[in-house]
């Protein structure tokens, strides 16, 4: 077993942690900063309602250690408002009912911010491809894509 | 879940890496993660050693050089799925990148780990397979080149040795369609067909195919990979021998694919009883075998 030093910057804020090298990223999140908006779904890289950006782009924090994350940049559904503004997707989600049980949101939130940071005027084809690594038990896909448009279109604005 | 303990390591430079896996005997490679990782929480592996080898330099790239297309190991698939020429030259492998788990684990997944695990659910393995790709392994005693077809040895068994690391995969370079100025010459064309119960699943079946015509239109050569039919990625022999020099008709694709679907091996499982997946594998042939010429005569 060995304990490694870190830094790793989460939304913007540079942390410093020794941890042991198994800790997963998504338990460093909850369990060391009690970050908790980070969920764990289904445990087996299946869900992705542990979605948070890496470097900018969207995985599975269940599936990567946190001593990865060493010098890295991680966004949590925690930095995605800005001075108690609602990000777009956020705001998306709420007019359009975009949540039932909103245990997949954070993680769906993740994934389409990454999405139209990456392609502001996706179709529906490409946002439901985009979010088909995020699973909601709910099935309210439909409200979900609705959410995603509203925020691309708030965003161009 | 938690996995078990181990030390980590990630070395700056590849002959570190080389170096670290000749001290640890029971020390594991750590690429993307995407599929060890789950292993690990799974407790069916529990490496000593993790050498991570992510921070080291210059494995990550796609390039056209000296007759091969040139795959850095640890090039992650959404770069693959990204990349213009990939999509331009390698219909196959662009169409493998697409389908490859989700979007958010071919983020961190990368080619090199896809083929290293030698898992037969795996994507690349039988399109690798089709391609007639090559593996660089790199040891001790710098690189060795491994054909493809001696690649995979058994379940999650390659023939790396224990102190070797995957460092580039080489496809050969694409020939040019029919539509170029030099049409006419010998042009080639690719298709990956997966069936999956659902996004993120491994296949129940999939098919790769690369086929090669002739300037009179006949197949001159054919590649034919079968994924998740046995305990290890499938290369159709008798099916490619015979369509070889062969026109594309319907009834040599029909006989080829009949051939694909006897080299099956398929266990039963909850995807699938054994004759329902070498049914699969027969029409999954058909449906690649038409697309790549297809592609193949610009279509």
């Amino acid at each position: 077993m060995s304990t490694h030093h870190i830094t790793v910057t989460i939304n913007g804020k540079p942390h410093e942690a020794d941890v042991e090298s198994r800790l997963l990223l998504v338990h460093f999140l909850r369990e060391n900063l009690n970050m908790t908006g980070t969920h764990i779904g289904c445990d087996t890289t299946s869900c992705g309602a542990c979605t948070v950006l890496f470097n900018g782009k969207p995985v599975k924090s269940c599936t990567v250690f946190t001593v990865q994350a060493d010098g890295a940049e991680v966004r949590t559904v925690e930095g995605l408002a800005t001075n108690g503004k609602l990000h777009p997707i956020q705001e998306g989600f709420h007019e359009k009912h975009g949540l039932q049980c909103g245990f997949c949101t954070p993680g769906m939130m993740m994934t389409s911010a990454a999405l139209l940071e990456q392609n502001p005027h996706p179709t529906e084809d490409e946002i439901r491809w985009g979010i088909s690594g995020n699973l909601c038990r709910c099935t309210g896909y439909t409200n979900i894509v609705k959410a995603i448009q509203y925020a691309a279109e708030k965003m161009a604005e | 879940m938690i996995p078990p303990t181990f030390d980590y390591i990630a070395p700056q430079t590849l002959s570190e890496a080389v170096a670290l896996l000749g001290q640890n005997e029971h020390a594991k490679i750590l690429a993307g993660g995407q599929s060890l990782i789950p292993m690990m929480r799974f407790r069916l592996a529990s490496p000593a050693v993790l050498v991570d080898i992510n921070r080291i330099d210059g494995l990550s790239y796609i390039s056209e050089e000296n007759g091969w297309l040139k795959i850095g190991a640890m090039t992650r698939e959404s770069t693959v799925d990204q990349s213009p020429i990939v999509h331009e030259k390698y219909p196959l492998l662009a169409d493998t990148a697409r389908v490859i788990a989700d979007p958010l684990v071919r983020n961190m997944a990368t080619v090199g780990g896809n083929l290293a695990h030698a898992d037969p659910a795996n994507d690349h393995p039988a399109t690798m397979i089709a391609y007639g790709a090559q593996v660089v392994a790199t040891g001790p005693g710098g690189e060795r080149v491994i054909p493809i077809e001696e690649f995979f040895v058994s379940l999650f068994e390659s023939s790396l040795a224990p102190n070797e690391i995957l460092t580039e995969i080489r496809i050969p370079a694409s020939q040019p369609r029919s539509g170029s100025p030099r049409s006419g010459s010998p042009r080639s064309g690719g298709a990956y067909l997966k069936l999956e119960r659902k996004v993120g699943d491994f296949a129940t079946v999939a098919v790769a195919v690369q086929v090669q015509l002739d300037a009179a239109g006949n197949i001159a050569s054919a590649g034919i990979g079968l994924t998740n039919v046995g305990l290890t990625p499938i290369k159709a022999v008798a099916a490619e021998n015979y369509l070889r020099g062969k026109a594309p008709s319907s009834d040599n694709i029909r006989h080829a694919a009949q051939l694909a679907a006897d080299a099956a091996e398929p266990n039963p499982d909850y995807r699938g009883s054994e004759d329902y997946k070498r049914s699969l594998v027969k029409t999954y042939t058909i449906r690649a075998l038409r697309k790549a010429v297809e592609r193949a005569k610009g279509g």
